[in-house]
């Protein structure tokens, strides 16, 4: 946040430097319009921050932030993954049959999504990396395998809530302290991400490979490595989102999580992180997932006819790109104009 | 998941429609019964993979053992029309001697379904009915005024008094099945005895559990003192059934509508659905193939009036196809905590 | 002029961001010798495509004696003519290094505003060019976004997918129009009399000649290679990449507004729900003919191969009576396969290469889109 190269008369305060500093930083601005839009939809349909509302709605944002801070690491790096959802359905189906026979306790069949996330992942990260194929390419393909392979896992059979342990989708409504237990682990989720990518040497490798690719190579950073990474981080977290998903509705089928992929890039994207890589947040990321997740309730709460539903979800993504790009576009003008002095 | 059956049933409402015009019949001297075939019949469900789908075939594949034919199951993995016209077209140069069909799309299978009846394939539609003049014979899982009525009766029931308001969450807005037994049911809802029933919308679900779900959700927030939530979709009514339970609203507000045994069972035990309906679905793929033995074998020519039996079925009755060759498995069948797990097991979905 | 087709290979990040090319072999010189070495390339891939496509036949010859029948061939390739214009269209895009993924959407759409203006009692005659029209405006709606904001056309294409696909349910609500006449469900259903060849093969066949001609033949398709090498330099040689690209996606929207015409006459039924899931399928065959997806190297022989591959295939597994899951997986194991293996070839060459010349590393090795360590 370079200050302008004008003189300044009166220097600014210290409270100004941080509104500004707040001003231009996109994940406040963002937050601060899911806070806008939460009370002017509050205004209409009271019941719209009641508790079980909020609490609902929260879970089911939790699971697609979650996967959305993965997603985040890939695109970062100038990368993608369309193949989050077939990994979130695939965990998700694996873990509840394998809970299903009730002779597994609930931590191992933790283990067994992150370790089945993990390696989808790794697997993704090969073909990319080793095999030197294009990540849309190869997400493309995975999409379909992997999601094949849940068919095949699920033989024609759906898991329903009384295949699984009593109790086990209970975490989905239970709350610590008023906030509820899925928010708190997506929380955990984007303060350890956000940490590793803004203080570790991890963090600044994804950044240096999302940004400028030869120039991180002149300084020794292994691309490839990275990337590797990134996926299968990716993967392990689109396997958290898996086994959260199961929790979350107790149903599973061949098809869970389909068409969920959209919804996290979208999530991604709106959060500010830059699909031509080299920046962004986790935090935004999960913002993101919050101000979409908060569209679609308030939108059905507020009685608006079910068309416009996708109109306005294509509208908000193509807002908030521009929005992005016009803030930029400001930044680099006034830089330039700034070096011009 | 099932019953995402947009279009599907112009043959339906057709149905309903014409079910005024009778056709002059003259009753058959004694109901065929069904005798062996032999040859291929191709079963094509909306999808496959899908459980209800999977116990309309056992149905199916016991009538085959019984009557005779080699059954097979193909189907696209999504309930998208488009895709099942391939199988259909294959059916038909490999020479099938029926296909039996639920169509995702009642019009855009007909041009295939077509060419195949013109090669001499008989075509029986079930669970969703291919437009009229595609099939020989369309098996009705149950009347479209009947799943109307018991929609009604079961919200009466489980709305303390009969009053109080109800919701109906629902597939695909552009479903026909659905929209066909919603308008059923409103008209029955006219009526003196549910005038305490409040009606607040109808809510779209598109059988996706995610957004049955959020629509679920959105409705409770909307409507904090619905007593009722009605939803003819075994997608939907999982969905709402696990969002009342999660939002604690146990024995405050209830779900009812159509759902499978298995999915609904732990729901019926903890009080949030103690009335919910469904169908022998086994015995509809089981009637269906009977049927289709029937049209090759030549017992049943597939026209309104003519009657048939089936030996496990309906008691022996015969069974009598309608108008625009409709036949009606059967009444709908009301699943509460007295019946559940018994059905559980025997029906085994 | 053909391009090298090979796939320059490597992860997105490991692409230097102005991408030089090295015509195929690597010789410099005569224009002729140069030629030559690009149709070399051009012609490795398409072999290989040829070998796939024949394995292919081969294979559904064994799975089922009715698969070379006139009957088969017929439906399987009209199953796929949708997609497949809509892939030569997505061509050029992919090679100016862009995207367009809202073409699926734009089926949907353009068939609830066909649907809608056939029930509210417009002939066919009229609606049918509104709905082109549609597809234009669409296309340019994309065009001037990315164009003149310079947004990412991955992330306007997501958002216009939503969009379009929002519109056609607001266009057409929760009714569905079936009531076409037979005539216009010929089109998109019928055969050429006497023939198994579906009309909407003989449109495929037209398309393809002409985006052949074009991309292949043209200043323009020269200019389209040249903006996808390298944005700045086709600009400051003069090649207008601003106006190049709008016009590709507004040709994207015409192509895909004419798609949902054809599937709402094979189907004869406009619903908002047309066209789902088309996009992947698009963009595999498209990767799958050799198009380098980020930009810069393709041929359109490749992709009209791509599409009687896919055809095959899906032929294929649907005689043996396979599911559409399993196929997907197949489609999706098939599009990692045929990026590979050149990749593969490459690795082995070199391999060959360096052992040929012993360890001695006199010169670095380097090809296009290696980072230098």
């Amino acid at each position: 946040m370079a200050l302008s190269g004008r003189a300044n008369v009166h220097a600014p305060s210290r409270a100004g430097l941080l509104i500004g500093r707040l001003a231009r930083s996109r994940e406040a601005t963002l937050a601060g319009v899911v806070i806008v839009l939460a009370m002017l939809v509050w205004l209409e349909a009271p019941n719209f921050l009641s508790s079980t509302n909020l609490i609902s709605v929260t879970s089911l944002t939790a699971i697609i932030a979650i996967a959305a801070v993965g997603e985040a690491l890939v695109i970062i790096t100038k990368n993608i993954d369309l193949s989050v959802e077939s990994t979130m359905g695939l965990v998700a189906f694996v873990v509840a049959e394998a809970l299903k026979g009730q002779n597994l306790p609930v931590p191992a069949a933790w283990a067994l999504g992150l370790g089945l996330g993990l390696a989808l992942g790794m697997a993704n990260g090969v073909v990319i990396t080793v095999f030197r194929v294009p990540s849309i390419v190869a997400t493309l393909g995975t999409l379909s395998i992997y999601r094949g392979l849940t068919y095949w896992v699920a033989n024609g059979q759906e898991i329903t809530i009384s295949d699984l342990p009593t109790g086990y989708t209970d975490p989905a409504s239970q709350t610590f302290f008023g906030v509820p237990l899925f928010v708190i682990l997506a929380i955990a989720v984007v303060i350890v991400a956000g940490v590793v990518l803004r203080y570790t040497v991890l963090g600044r490798q994804v950044y240096a490979v999302g940004s400028n690719a030869e120039a991180a190579a002149t300084v020794g950073v292994r691309a490839r490595s990275t990337i590797f990474l990134v996926f299968a981080l990716s993967g392990m977290l689109a396997g958290v989102a898996g086994v959260l998903w199961g929790i979350e509705f107790g149903q599973l089928y061949a098809s869970s999580a389909s068409g969920e992929s959209l919804a996290v890039i979208a999530a991604v994207v709106v959060g500010g992180v830059s699909i031509a890589g080299g920046s962004g947040t986790v935090v935004g990321a999960a913002i993101g997932a919050l101000f979409l997740g908060l569209i679609n309730n308030a939108l059905v709460v507020l009685n608006l006819p079910q068309e416009w539903l996708q109109v306005i979800y294509g509208a908000v993504i193509l807002l908030a790109v521009a929005t992005d790009a016009l803030v930029q576009m400001r930044a680099q003008r006034a830089k330039a104009r700034s070096r011009m002095r | 998941m099932f019953h995402r059956l947009p279009r599907a049933a112009a043959g339906m409402a057709l149905v309903l429609v014409l079910a005024g015009c009778s056709s002059s019949a003259t009753p058959s001297p004694a109901a065929p019964t069904t005798t062996a075939m032999s040859g291929s019949v191709v079963m094509i469900p909306k999808q496959i993979n899908n459980p209800y789908f999977d116990v309309a075939f056992k149905g199916a594949q016991s009538a085959a053992t019984a009557l005779g034919g080699t059954l097979t199951q193909v189907g696209p993995s999504a309930a998208d029309a488009t895709q099942q016209i391939p199988f259909i077209q294959t059916a038909t140069t490999q020479g099938a001697k029926a296909i039996i069909v639920s169509a995702d799309d009642a019009n855009a299978i007909a041009p295939a379904l077509k060419a195949a009846m013109s090669a001499g394939i008989k075509v029986v539609g079930y669970d969703s009915s291919p437009a009229v003049g595609a099939y020989n014979v369309f098996v009705n899982q149950a009347d479209t005024a009947g799943i109307g009525k018991g929609l009604a009766d079961m919200a009466c029931d489980e709305a303390p008094s009969c009053t109080g308001e109800i919701a109906v969450l629902s597939a695909a807005q552009t479903a026909t099945n659905q929209n066909a037994w919603i308008a059923a049911m409103q008209t029955t809802l006219a009526g003196s005895k549910y005038a305490g029933l409040k009606f607040d919308g109808v809510y779209y679900g598109n059988d996706d559990p995610t957004i049955s779900t959020q629509q679920t959700q959105a409705m409770l927030a909307a409507h904090p003192n619905l007593k009722v939530i009605i939803a003819p979709t075994t997608v939907g009514i999982v969905a709402a059934a696990q969002v009342v339970t999660s939002q604690n609203l146990i024995g405050k507000v209830f779900v009812t509508g159509l759902g499978t045994p298995m999915g609904m069972q732990a729901f019926v035990k903890s009080g949030v659905s103690p009335e919910f309906a469904l169908w022998n679905v086994t015995d509809l793929g089981y009637l269906a193939y009977a049927v289709a033995v029937d049209l090759v074998t030549g017992q049943i020519q597939g026209n309104p009036g003519d009657t048939f039996t089936v030996p496990s079925l309906n008691g022996g009755q015969p069974y009598t196809i309608g108008a625009d060759s409709v036949v009606v498995l059967g009444p709908p069948f009301v699943f509460n905590s007295s019946n559940i797990d018994q059905y559980v097991a025997s029906f085994g979905f | 002029m053909t391009e090298d087709p090979r796939p320059a290979g490597g992860p997105d990040a490991l692409q230097p961001s102005p991408k030089v090319s090295v015509a195929a072999g690597g010789h410099s010189g005569s224009a002729m010798s140069r030629l030559l070495g690009s149709l070399a390339g051009a012609a490795r891939l398409e072999l290989f495509l040829v070998v796939i496509l024949a394995f292919l036949i081969w294979w559904g010859i064994q799975l089922s004696r009715f698969f070379l029948t006139g009957p088969n061939f017929g439906f399987s390739i009209q199953a796929v003519m949708e997609i497949s214009i809509m892939a030569l269209a997505m061509t050029p895009i992919i090679i100016t290094g862009e995207i367009d993924l809202s073409v699926e959407s734009m089926v949907g759409l353009s068939s609830c505003v066909l649907g809608w203006l056939w029930a509210s009692g417009v002939p066919l005659e009229a609606a049918i060019p509104i709905v082109l029209m549609v597809g234009v405006a669409g296309g340019l709606f994309n065009g001037v976004i990315v164009t003149r904001w310079g947004l990412p056309s991955l992330v306007v294409t997501l958002a216009t997918y939503a969009l379009f696909r929002g519109l056609g349910h607001v266009v057409l609500g929760s009714t569905v129009v079936s009531n076409f006449p037979a005539g216009f469900t010929n089109f998109g259903f019928g055969y050429v009399p006497g023939m198994f060849v579906p009309w909407t093969l003989l449109v495929f066949l037209l398309l393809a000649l002409v985006t052949v001609a074009i991309v292949h033949w043209t200043w323009i398709g020269r200019q389209v290679f040249a903006a996808g090498k390298n944005k700045d330099a086709a600009r400051y040689s003069g090649v207008r990449v601003g106006a190049l690209k709008t016009a590709l996606f507004a040709v994207s929207g015409l192509v895909a507004a004419f798609a949902g015409i054809i599937l709402t006459s094979r189907t004869s039924t406009a619903s908002p729900d047309n066209g789902l899931n088309m996009t992947l399928a698009v963009v595999t065959i498209v990767v799958l003919g050799g198009v380098d997806i980020n930009g810069g190297k393709g041929t359109v022989p490749g992709v009209i191969l791509a599409v009687f591959i896919l055809a095959t295939l899906k032929s294929a597994l649907t005689q043996a009576g396979v599911s559409t899951d399993y196929q997907n997986v197949a489609i999706g194991l098939l599009l990692i396969v045929s990026v590979i293996t050149p990749q593969l070839a490459r690795l082995a060459r070199g391999l060959l290469d360096r052992i040929r010349l012993g360890r001695s590393r006199s010169a670095p090795h380097s090809a296009p889109g290696d980072v230098i360590r």
